[in-house]
């Protein structure tokens, strides 16, 4: 570690900032080509449908249709994960799901296409469509025509230690039935991708993609191309939060009309395809059960999930097993099982969203704790403090904890929100909840097993006193082009402006593996660090040996070299380039960072949840309740966050701030629903229907830093994107109870679900409990 | 999602508007509620009349005992005139109450006045109407709301025509076949598909609030998940005149159940009582009692039911505090 606090920790005007501002910014969506096709994909109305025809003919008799494609011209199944290949580009005999592609026209312009794509005539044979997930495990009707077990995508039971005993002593027992709706990420920017083959017959696609790497390796898969003919570019991303972390059937629909047209190809989803495309937050129903000691000691926890995964696998195999895998901390608990089944369904394919597979759970988990505090009589700050794992433990499931600041993180909250002085105190219809909970930097596994690096980042200085790095992270609104600069600037003495950071595009950049389980700042900050250390060092030994002193003397700040025993000796830093240049040649440097392979328990599945560290992170919510309405009103949230050590400190505000909000925006406001009545239609896939907070809806969320630097981090830092929304949920629920006497076990908790709930209580005006 | 071409007709004068009109055009004002409608391929008019360029339509005075409001005022010059806040405060509160600050500086009274009434399975795209497999009010013959209904009950949305029809407000339309005034109550009907009386060569003009006689009190009352953007899930204008007696006439007017927005009956016995909290316990029952919600707009029918109840009980008892 670095005593230097010359940009880290610092804050800094993030990278691209002025362009964005401006409106400047090339989104996809902007990238125009000559020539440049548009393209439409037809779509299915029906939830479950066998496809008899497909005839493209009237669509291609349009003036200004210059082609289309059906299922049939992409067969190859693919997937994120390798061991769920079960979707394809277009639907080749099946469409799942009201919205699935069946097909896909390319025209002069997008009124054409939209013309032409209504102009293609689809023979469907209905089917029985199935929108519950256990209506959907009982039933003869297989859904997706690659499933290997029927409806049941994926089922995993794990067990530590004896559950049944634990809770047959245990003292006291909570048992609840808890119910997640599905939501939406809801990113502003649109799904978009354009490709265009060069006269070599390269194939280059810029998508609106988190995970280029991937997407480069599964358009290899299906268009039957070698991958060294495939380019794939990320533009500036208008926000992704999981929504973007696997292929989608546009990319692969322009890159076959491209190659079939020879011209550049673009199509841009609506906000309604951006519903059906969905990949959010799976709904679940959790049972859970705990045990306690008198004392507040979890003495055991058994978890029973069923998980509504839609039609396809997405990220599901994964989802499933962190449904489970990532509740073992930042509590200890004396014996732990799960058991969750994800199914498959006559709808859009859940997947990844923020908190991937992790947030449902917490939910249950920390209601749970909160009933077993009024039961017991304890202080719900005071249950987890006496139940936290401490720093440099390990799981019950065998997972190795490094640093923590969880206490710190109670203690945080439970000073800025005054909760020792005003829980208990607030007048009828207003409470305090907290909640706490933990997360991942990244798996120490890959998606695909391979024995190479996950992240690498290349660093090149020039003689005009400049950085340019080449990194493979995937920018996408969290600020990993920053966070990178910032490292680059701290080790090298430069200003931030003086970096040019060149990322996401598999022909200039080293690979990275995507920015999902919030791994970026951990594993491409390791890379980064270690490639500008690097240079660093070059740099250093060019100065000392001009000035004859040892380059341990020689620091490099603010745009200098200087002497650190001789504070009057300085060398502009363009000079200090040009020096290490003449001895050393090309000042350029490679990173890489590979994950630990020894932090995870040795059984089956034992891996998945393993990361290099873990972040922590409490809240305290404060809500008012409006009896007679049913409205829930949260007025503010304190949200204390463990990121090791923030990088770049605004970057870390605004992750805690983005996770807060989005976390309360779930629990007050949002339901990816679907209308069974109606066909498995989407209730309203449009912003005017799916609800999110506006300004005026969201409250005031104070960001608190906790920092406890982990030995594996860079500088010690640990992820900051997903973990501080976790808990936000289970703080809301628990101050509602707090304000009103009432448990809500369903999300979310709007305002009929609300009122019902206090009707049921007998809750009526104010003050009438 | 992008519009169908068509023709624009920017006229110079109302004679022009009228022929253009009387020719088949569809008048376009500020257009936040026409362009999406054309977006979801609705229908698809060949000709659009851009009114912006009639200045006669922002018109705003006093004449006689009455504020005189053009069609084409922005809601949010509406939400901001002193004569509106002066004369008519609730249409002032209702026009601030509409959408979004942007949507604001576009929409027009004009406009508000004549929404589209609003449907869950009505304003969708055309992909998810053809899914649906249409409805009375788009491309089939069937009512998803009320399945044995024969009549469209899509649900009047406008935040303005509750508060207006409350203060007795009157409306004008002229065409090129000469113009006329009706009641604004009278200018709507209870049919989703056509929820006014407007002949389509007619063009709105300008509507008349008249001046209060004597004390009154009022509050226009929009309730919706968010404090933006959303349309009202409920929507009730109150109006309480009052003379030395006490209460000498209690008018409440509520939007959002069907086509055309409901006037509150059986008001009158409350006329001689005190303003207090009592008769706004009573006056709520009433309202609850009349105002049956239905599934047309995405919101559970039964607790917007209820809400009727919740809220009108507060604004009167808020009207009495006053």
């Amino acid at each position: 570690m670095t005593g230097s606090t010359w940009q880290i920790g610092k804050t800094h005007r993030r990278v691209g900032a002025y362009d964005r501002m401006r409106g400047v910014s090339r989104y996809t969506a902007d990238l125009k080509l000559p020539g440049m096709l548009h393209a439409k994909i037809v779509r299915s109305p029906h939830a479950h449908a066998r496809i008899v025809d497909v005839d493209l003919e009237g669509a291609l008799a349009l003036p200004g249709v210059v082609a289309a494609i059906s299922g049939r011209d992409l067969p190859t199944p693919y997937g994120i994960i390798p061991w769920t290949h079960d979707e394809n580009a277009l639907a080749v005999d099946k469409a799942l799901h009201v919205g699935d592609g069946v097909a896909c026209v390319a025209a002069e312009d997008e009124a054409t296409a939209i013309e032409a794509a209504a102009a293609v005539r689809v023979q469907y044979d209905p089917l029985p469509a199935l929108f519950d997930p256990e209506e959907a495990l009982a039933s003869d009707v297989r859904i997706n025509p690659y499933a290997k077990k029927g409806n049941l995508t994926k089922e995993v039971e794990l067990a530590f230690g004896d559950v049944d005993a634990a809770l047959a002593g245990a003292d006291l027992v909570i048992e609840g039935e808890y119910r997640f709706a599905g939501t939406t990420h809801a990113a502003l920017e649109p799904h978009c991708a354009l490709a265009d083959v060069d006269g070599d017959g390269v194939l280059t696609v810029w998508s609106t993609t988190q995970v280029p790497h991937y997407l480069h390796r599964e358009l290899a898969r299906v268009l039957e191309l070698p991958a060294r003919r495939i380019r794939v570019v990320q533009p500036p991303l208008g926000g992704g939060f999981g929504g973007k972390s696997e292929p989608f059937d546009l990319e692969f629909c322009v890159s076959k009309l491209a190659l079939v047209t020879g011209r550049p190809v673009r199509l841009l989803y609506t906000r309604e395809e951006v519903f059906y495309a969905h990949r959010g937050r799976h709904p679940m129903t959790m049972l859970h059960r705990a045990g306690f000691r008198r004392d507040g000691t979890i003495l055991g926890v058994d978890a029973r999930s069923t998980l509504d995964g839609g039609a396809y696998s997405s990220f599901g195999l994964v989802t499933t097993y962190y449904s489970g895998q990532l509740l073992s901390a930042p509590y200890a608990l004396g014996a732990y099982r799960f058991a969750s089944r994800r199914a498959y369904t006559n709808k859009p394919a859940c997947g990844p969203k923020r908190g991937h597979g992790s947030v449902q759970p917490r939910f249950a988990m920390e209601v749970q704790l909160d009933k077993a505090a009024v039961a017991l009589d304890l202080d719900p700050i005071e249950l987890r403090r006496r139940n936290a794992l401490e720093a440099d433990s390990r799981t019950i499931n065998e997972l190795r904890i490094g640093s923590s600041g969880f206490l710190d993180c109670l203690a945080a909250v439970e000073r800025a929100s005054g909760w020792k002085e005003r829980r208990g105190r607030l007048p009828f219809g207003r409470g305090l909840g907290v909640a706490g909970s933990t997360y991942i930097s990244g798996t120490n596994y890959p998606i695909y097993p391979n024995e190479m690096p996950q992240s690498a980042v290349q660093v090149t200085l020039d003689r005009s006193g400049r950085a340019r790095i080449f990194s493979g992270a995937s920018e996408i609104g969290q600020g990993s082009d920053t966070m990178v600069a910032a490292i680059v600037s701290e080790e090298l003495g430069l200003a931030l402006e003086d970096i040019r950071v060149l990322s996401a595009d598999t022909d200039l950049c080293p690979v990275d593996l995507g920015a999902y389980s919030s791994r970026i700042t951990l594993m491409v900050g390791n890379a980064c660090l270690s490639a500008a250390r690097a240079l660093r060092r070059v740099v250093t030994e060019a100065v000392a040996r001009a000035w004859e002193v040892p380059a341990r003397r020689i620091a490099l700040v603010d745009r200098v070299a200087l002497d650190l025993e001789e504070p009057g000796r300085v060398m502009p830093i363009d000079e200090a380039f040009q020096r290490a240049e003449a001895e050393h040649g090309l000042l350029t440097a490679v990173g890489d960072y590979r994950s630990p392979t020894d932090r995870h328990g040795d059984y089956r599945g034992g891996a998945i949840g393993a990361s290099p560290a873990y972040s922590f992170t409490a809240h305290v919510a404060e809500v008012e309740v409006d009896v007679e309405t049913g409205e829930v009103h949260v007025e503010r949230v304190w949200c204390a966050h463990d990121c090791g050590r923030a990088l770049s400190r605004r970057l870390v505000e605004g992750q805690i701030e983005g996770s807060t909000y989005m976390g309360v925006a779930e629990a007050v406001f949002e339901h990816h629903e679907l209308d069974v009545a109606h066909g498995g239609l989407h209730a309203g896939p449009s912003l005017l229907d799916y609800r999110l907070p506006t300004f005026l809806d969201t409250p005031a969320i104070d960001a608190l830093i906790v920092e406890a630097p982990d030995p594996r981090g860079p500088y010690g830092a640990k992820e900051a994107g997903e973990g501080p929304l976790h808990s936000s949920i289970p703080a809301v629920a628990n101050a509602i109870y707090d304000a009103v006497g009432v448990r809500l076990d369903a999300l979310p908790f709007d305002p009929p679900r609300v009122l019902a709930a206090l009707r049921e209580r007998g809750v009526r005006r104010e003050g009438a409990r | 999602m992008r519009l169908a071409p068509f023709e624009l007709l920017v006229p110079a004068s109302l004679d022009e508007a009228f022929e253009a009109l009387a020719r088949g055009g569809v008048p376009i004002a500020g257009g936040t509620d026409l362009l999406p409608t054309l977006k979801q391929r609705r229908w698809r008019p060949e000709r659009l009349v851009s009114l912006h360029r009639l200045a006669v339509l922002q018109a705003e005075h006093v004449e006689g005992e009455g504020l005189v409001l053009g069609a084409l005022r922005s809601l949010a010059e509406v939400a901001s005139s002193p004569l509106v806040a002066e004369h008519a405060p609730m249409v002032a509160q209702a026009a601030a109450a509409g959408a979004s600050p942007q949507l604001r500086e576009m929409g027009t009274l004009g406009g508000n006045l004549n929404l589209d009434p609003r449907c869950r399975y009505v304003n969708q795209s055309q992909f998810w109407r053809g899914a649906l497999g249409g409805c009375l009010k788009s491309e089939g013959d069937v009512c998803h709301v009320v399945p044995s209904g024969k009549r469209c009950v899509a649900a009047m949305s406008s935040d303005l025509a509750p508060a207006l029809i409350a203060l007795d407000a009157s409306v004008t339309l002229a065409s090129m076949r000469g113009a006329r005034t009706l009641r604004l109550d009278d200018y709507y009907r209870a049919d989703g598909t056509a929820n006014t009386t407007r002949a389509p060569d007619e063009l709105l003009i300008a509507v008349r609030v008249p001046f209060a006689t004597g004390p009154r009190r009022t509050t226009y009352v929009k309730w919706r998940p968010r404090k933006s953007i959303d349309f009202p899930l409920v929507a009730l204008a109150i109006r309480v005149d009052l003379a030395e007696a006490g209460v000498s006439r209690v008018c409440v007017v509520a939007n959002v159940l069907g086509a055309k927005p409901k006037v509150v009956g059986r008001l009158d016995r409350f006329a001689g009582r005190a303003l207090d909290a009592a008769l706004a316990a009573e006056v709520a029952e009433v309202v609850f009692e009349q105002c049956k919600p239905l599934p047309n707009v995405p919101w559970d029918p039964a607790h917007r039911r209820e809400l009727h109840r919740v809220l009108t009980r507060r604004a009167l008892e808020e009207l009495a505090r006053r």
